[in-house]
């Protein structure tokens, strides 16, 4: 075979035809791939644990873990179906939130918060999502995006009167997208006019999370269209701030209890000293901070799956036909044992993104995947889930045809699947 | 008043929200990887002490337990819910200490300790012994006030509300007193993140056991011979009438 192989293209040298390189004669040198992509030596002296598996936790973050599943199992899970019926979050369960100090988990003390790693934040996250992927949202908004552009961006003035806030009762709330630009983000058509110290915003934003309760408000508008999306600039607007108006709350598929409104802005008065950031700069610290954003959807998603498939393997050990326990029959396990593998392959992507992020290394690539995989992970667990649960799983009064519903924006928000396959793929180009 | 020292016993049992399995061999059941956490009505005991500190009626909360090295965790989640300090008095692996070893150890550490105020769970949840309370309290011949479901310290004495058979008991008990935790006493709080952090700067102290005295080493009086499950429940049998029900219960000699 090698030989013939040998022959075809010595005939073809002969014929000097335009090889491409990747049809040359491998068999003649060693297979070198030719990647720019530098091999990730562990540095074993400031790595610690390098060896360990990805599941290793701090004591603390094991502590917070516990926590959280419990508050979220007390304090939250009897509150679930009221929430998804009536497209609204309980007062008790974002004041309990706040209270267990689940909305600044990364911040300084200094500001009110807990001091504790990324990492911690995407167990929290994926803790609360497998009670509520709703709830879950808002602590993973709140702290991968709220509380990272503050401390991020902020100077010492704004830190100083947003972090205490945003710890202690306020929720921000992120606006960017627009009835025409989703995707495309930054063709965003919202306008902010300089005028001295002030500028003037004029716009609407569309599909915004948590503007029902949010008491500030990140606008990307754009101060100098000319310049095309280096005009893009953020701006700290206060929820109380004439001009402001936050639509009526769209009657969602899922995480209905997470409010997502349209907000328009009408000669909206902010002070330059609200810029966060630099002018100009906005779309660098959108995308900065959408890629860690991305691994907290990730979590969430992940969660998401774990909750749904937690709920229904007991029903399939305990629910009998033809004599024994559905989960007994060959053809059952093998599908649950897929979905769990998969389930582990998303958690250990999501993990890993989480621990790259950490330590300062580059993400990009592997939060996309992460969020990418985990979505589609979700999407294919639920979905199984309800056909374990038989025709139970097709009813309301239980829990898993929320997450059925829930999993759906996983793959549209914060980047949708077809935009993190394009990263992914940026990223591979780079690397060959 | 002000000094009034509280020590708290917790233990490391297996998570009641855990399947518990019978090991391998019947000699016990499965804890290898199987999730622990902290006895619930130790919690209860720590969320009083804890309240109470927090009222001014006491100065501090001393948080002990009595196991391997593993029981480090459960200390920490006391320093998490408010315990100031911690103390692990050490066994060694495989050595599984019941009530009156437990018991032993915390009189110890009364000794060294002075507590004026000793809280318990009324029992733990894995092997449901209410046992260690009373036993401390009479190794200490302090006075006991055991299944309380409401604590207030006066001068010098503690007035405690007990759960007992008939109703409710209200006994006064002059301090130094060992008291034991029942449902109802209070709802524990969750352990807040920024707690959570805080605990790590906390002294957790270790102590091995041989430290503290002979009587904690001696072998323990009680030996598990066999653990199973119990048998699975059998079929029962409608009868039409209460004669029939009778002659039934009568055969099987039951009556």
């Amino acid at each position: 075979m090698a030989a013939a192989a040998g022959g075809w293209l010595r005939s073809c040298g002969k014929l000097k035809r335009n090889l491409p390189a990747y049809l040359g004669p491998w068999r003649a040198s060693p297979c070198v791939f030719r990647s720019s992509k530098s091999e990730l030596m562990p540095n074993l002296a400031s790595d610690g644990v390098v060896c360990a598996p990805l599941q290793t936790f701090t004591e603390e973050e094991t502590m917070m873990k516990n926590m959280v599943t419990k508050f979220a199992q007390e304090r939250v899970a009897p509150l679930v179906q009221k929430m998804d019926e009536n497209s609204k979050m309980e007062d008790s369960v974002i004041q309990g939130l706040f209270e267990q100090g689940l909305m600044s988990i990364e911040l300084g003390e200094e500001y009110g918060g807990t001091g504790a790693s990324f990492f911690s934040v995407i167990l929290v996250v994926e803790e609360l999502a497998k009670v509520d992927p709703a709830v879950s949202l808002l602590c993973e908004l709140q702290n991968t995006l709220t509380n990272k552009l503050f401390t991020t961006y902020g100077t010492e003035e704004q830190k100083r009167t947003y972090l205490p806030r945003v710890a202690k009762d306020t929720i921000g709330s992120f606006c960017l997208s627009e009835a025409g630009s989703g995707s495309d983000a930054f063709s965003l058509k919202t306008r902010a006019e300089k005028k001295g110290d002030y500028y003037i915003i004029n716009g609407s934003k569309m599909w915004i999370s948590l503007a029902e309760h949010a008491g500030v408000f990140f606008v990307m508008a754009n101060t100098d269209p000319s310049l095309g999306y280096r005009g893009i600039t953020c701006f700290i607007v206060d929820r109380n701030t004439e001009g402001l108006h936050i639509g009526k709350k769209e009657d969602k598929l899922g995480i209905r209890a997470s409010s997502t409104c349209p907000v328009t802005f009408e000669n909206v008065k902010v002070p330059a000293t609200n810029i966060l950031g630099e002018v100009g700069k906005g779309y660098k610290h959108a995308i900065g901070l959408l890629n860690t954003g991305r691994i907290g959807i990730a979590a969430q998603m992940l969660g998401l799956a774990q909750g749904c498939f937690d709920h229904t393997i007991p029903y399939t050990k305990e629910r009998v036909q033809f004599g024994k326990s559905i989960f007994d029959f060959q053809g059952m396990q093998h599908q649950i044992a897929q979905v769990a593998t998969q389930l582990e392959a998303a958690r250990l992507l999501t993990y890993n993104a989480a621990r790259l992020a950490e330590t300062g290394r580059p993400f990009i690539k592997e939060a996309s995947m992460a969020k990418y995989y985990a979505a589609e992970v979700a999407t294919l667990t639920t979905s199984k889930c309800i056909e374990w649960m038989g025709g139970v799983g097709f009813t309301k009064n239980y829990p898993i045809e929320k997450y059925y519903r829930d999993c759906k924006i996983g793959t549209i928000y914060e980047g949708t699947s077809n935009i993190q396959l394009s990263t992914i793929a940026k990223s591979l180009a780079q690397e060959y | 008043m002000a000094a009034l020292r509280v020590l708290v016993g917790v233990k490391r049992v297996i998570d009641y929200a855990v399947k518990v399995r019978v090991a391998a061999g019947g000699g016990g059941v499965q804890t290898q990887g199987v999730k622990h956490s902290l006895n619930p009505f130790c919690e209860i005991a720590l969320e009083e002490a804890v309240r109470l500190r927090e009222r001014g009626a006491a100065a501090e909360v001393i948080a002990a337990s009595v196991g391997t090295r593993l029981c480090q965790d459960t200390l920490r989640t006391a320093l998490a819910l408010g315990a100031d300090r911690g103390v692990l008095v050490e066994v060694g692996e495989g050595a599984a200490p019941g009530p009156r070893e437990a018991a032993a150890a915390l009189a110890a550490l009364v000794g060294r300790l002075q507590p004026g105020l000793v809280l318990l769970g009324k029992q733990a949840i894995d092997d449901d012994c209410n046992q260690t309370g009373q036993l401390l309290a009479a190794m200490l011949d302090w006075p006991q006030g055991t299944f309380a479901s409401r604590v207030e310290l006066e001068e010098g004495a503690v007035r405690v509300e007990r759960e007992v058979d008939g109703g409710l008991e209200t006994l006064r008990l002059r301090l130094p007193a060992v008291l034991t935790a029942d449902l109802r006493l209070n709802e524990p709080r969750y352990a807040t993140l920024p707690n959570i952090m805080k605990a790590k700067k906390k002294p957790l102290e270790v102590v091995g056991a041989s430290e503290l005295g002979a009587a904690i080493l001696s072998p323990p009086r009680l030996r598990v011979l066999k653990m199973a499950e119990p048998p699975g429940r059998q079929g029962g049998e409608r009868v039409q009438d209460v004669p029939t029900l009778l002659q039934r219960l009568r055969s099987k000699g039951r009556v």
